[in-house]
């Protein structure tokens, strides 16, 4: 029983770690951009909401309104001007661009914020209380809510993707940038377009991670970005269901790391993502879906 | 491995081939005075200046080896700090079995070198940003499995035995002249491996890859290769790490900001030039120690530095002192001199057309 619990709790886990891998995948996907800086905006994200509530009491599910929309602004500013700068110089500057964005966001935070962990408390019955099956299993609401999310934000990505204007630009962009351009296709502003709905799920994802478990400004590098990237991998890149299907597969393989040994956890996800590296570079779905 | 196809000269012109517009004795005479300089040092200055020295070395010997990688074979990688580690648990392994950390350093340079190629094996399915992510996870993965060994400290770490019976005097001069030891083979390494044929085919990569490639450059192997290197040469500079801290412990020693700070001083130095790093290690300590009571203001600094001169001033300091005076303190390029005219250099001719 005890497995089918672990099981169970890394699927729902596995939901979370989708919502953090599907900005990664959308920026690598639209132009090419692996953003480093990726968890550490996600705890950015995650400590502004923290300082918002604490400033105006708003209640917690308020912050996300305020949060996700400044993320995906600060999304599309900081694409027009320091990645598209980057972009216009070699894929090179801009990996050492985004390593440069990710010290100075973690080390900021770290200035300002101490290094002292901090949840988002939320005092909802609803995060907090959790219902049974059985007598082993605990399934806390707060995980199903998360995962309820991804799938809903994947659904509505994919829909966008293939069904709206903008998203038909967007991948028209990243499928032929030249020829979208001559069509009269504007593409720095469908990159900002696209950064601004990858920032505002990264929004998204450290608020849940806040509310799930703890911040702090190394949570974005440790645990975030490599668990974003172990799911983005896993799954198969580029692809949004593989990255859900990847999300699941890290979490139900730390849940039974967890379940030999609590210390494992971490070690059994990267264990599973390095065998399907060298199993299966391109990912157990491999490129052919959206994006 | 044929690089290039023969060309015959387009005229009778007269010309030659050199490697440095100036007696490269003289570079080599004054490269032997700054060592045998640096090597007095212990009796000269306070322990305190050589233990800072000690630091400067071992973020020099890093950025070489990320120079090599990045600012060469194209290959970023952000988990060098694997191979820092790696060094520093190597030193720790040989000194509990009673060699000293001394001896144990030249081992786990190679140690490392060899563990570098299943690594490889590992990362080298990615390119680009996924290698660098994926060097980063592999980095994680390796202490994770180290902090399961309770025999060398676990998560916790523990103090490195063996050096407890040496005079303080002394090991902080061993440890200086191990330090200054580390950084000269590694530069003169990435020197020589640039002046060889290798380095032509590394110039090559740097410049434009796919034509490198077209031109039969075995790009694959050549960055196998280069990874090596640099997997050995950071894990000197973490057992140099291990000696002159006393201590490893697994979260310090896998940091991934020693390849940050790697990075940013490869960055601001120049990338892609031997002198950019020695340039970046100088910006680095002193910015280190104007600021250490500032506590992570030293790096949101470099970081924001770093990001400016990779988007505005590629070539970084060196490529500013370059444009100048149009110097090369490690001449690995070559310069043909025409009879008639004043040397240039292929590149400037290449510009012409």
């Amino acid at each position: 029983m005890a497995w089918v619990n672990a099981i169970i709790q890394g699927v729902l886990v596995g939901g979370l770690y989708a919502l953090f891998a599907c900005g990664l995948s959308l920026m690598f996907g639209v132009m090419k951009v692996v953003n480093l800086a990726h968890g550490d905006l996600a705890v950015l994200a995650g400590y502004i909401a923290i300082g918002i509530i604490a400033a105006t009491h708003v209640p917690v599910l308020w912050s996300f309104l305020i949060v996700v929309p400044v993320m995906a602004v600060l999304g599309y500013v900081v694409q027009r001007t320091m990645i598209q700068s980057a972009l216009d110089r070699s894929i090179l500057t801009t990996l050492m661009v985004m390593l440069g964005l990710s010290v100075v966001i973690e080390n900021g935070l770290l200035q300002f914020f101490t290094a002292n962990t901090r949840g988002i408390g939320t005092g909802l019955a609803l995060v907090s209380d959790s219902f049974s099956i059985g007598s082993q299993i605990q399934i806390g609401y707060l995980l199903v809510v998360i995962f309820a999310v991804a799938v809903v934000l994947l659904l509505g990505l994919q829909y966008f993707l293939s069904a709206s204007r903008y998203g038909r630009l967007i991948r028209a962009v990243a499928d032929d940038r030249e020829a979208a351009q001559l069509a009269g296709a504007d593409y720095r502003h469908v990159f900002g377009i696209a950064a601004a709905i990858a920032f505002g799920t990264v929004a998204l994802g450290g608020i849940a991670y806040g509310m799930y478990s703890q911040l702090s400004p190394t949570t974005g590098t440790d645990t975030i970005l490599l668990f974003a990237f172990a799911a983005v991998v896993i799954g198969g890149l580029g692809s949004l269901w593989g990255t859900l299907l990847g999300g699941v597969v890290l979490g139900v393989a730390q849940q039974i790391g967890a379940q030999i040994s609590i210390s494992d956890e971490t070690l059994a996800g990267f264990i599973v993502f390095l065998a399907v590296l060298v199993l299966r570079p391109q990912g157990l779905i491999s490129q052919g879906a959206q994006s | 491995m044929s690089l290039v196809a023969e060309t015959p000269p387009r005229s009778a012109e007269r010309f030659r081939v050199t490697r440095s517009r100036r007696n490269v004795a003289w570079t080599g005479a004054g490269a032997l005075i700054v060592v045998v300089v640096l090597a007095l040092f212990p009796y000269i200055v306070y322990s305190g200046t050589t233990a800072i020295l000690v630091q400067a070395f071992i973020v020099l010997t890093m950025a070489s080896m990320w120079n090599l990688l990045a600012g060469y074979a194209g290959l970023v990688s952000v988990g060098q700090q694997a191979f820092v580690g790696l060094g520093a648990y190597f030193v720790l392994i040989l000194a509990l079995h009673g060699t000293s950390p001394f001896a144990a350093l030249p081992v786990a340079t190679i140690g490392c070198g060899v563990a570098a190629l299943p690594l490889w094996w590992l990362v080298s399915r990615l390119r680009s940003g996924y290698f660098a992510i994926a060097t980063w996870v592999l980095a994680t993965t390796i202490m994770l499995i180290i902090e399961k060994f309770s025999s060398i400290g676990g998560g916790t770490g523990m103090p490195l035995p063996g050096l407890a019976g040496l005079d303080p005097t002394l090991l902080t001069a061993y440890t200086y002249w191990a330090g200054l030891a580390v950084t000269v083979v590694a530069l003169a390494a990435v020197y020589l491996l640039l002046r060889s044929r290798l380095g032509l085919v590394l110039t090559a990569i740097r410049d434009d890859e796919v034509a490198a490639r077209s031109s039969g450059a075995r790009v694959g192997l050549v960055r196998m290769l280069v990874f090596v290197v640099a997997g050995a040469g950071c894990g000197a500079a973490g057992a140099l790490l291990a000696i002159s801290q006393l201590q490893v412990q697994p979260g310090a020693v896998f940091s991934v900001q020693f390849t940050a700070e790697m990075a940013f001083v490869t960055i601001i130095g120049g990338l892609g030039t031997i002198e950019g790093p020695i340039l970046g290690t100088v910006v680095y300590m002193v910015l280190q120690q104007t600021l250490a009571s500032y506590n992570a203001w030293y790096l949101i600094i470099l970081g924001l530095v770093a990001i400016f001169v990779a988007l505005f001033a590629r070539r970084g300091l060196w490529g500013l002192v370059d444009a100048r005076l149009n110097v090369r303190l490690f001449p690995v390029g070559y310069w043909l001199r025409l009879d008639e005219e004043r040397p240039r250099s292929l590149r400037a001719l290449a510009r012409r057309g």
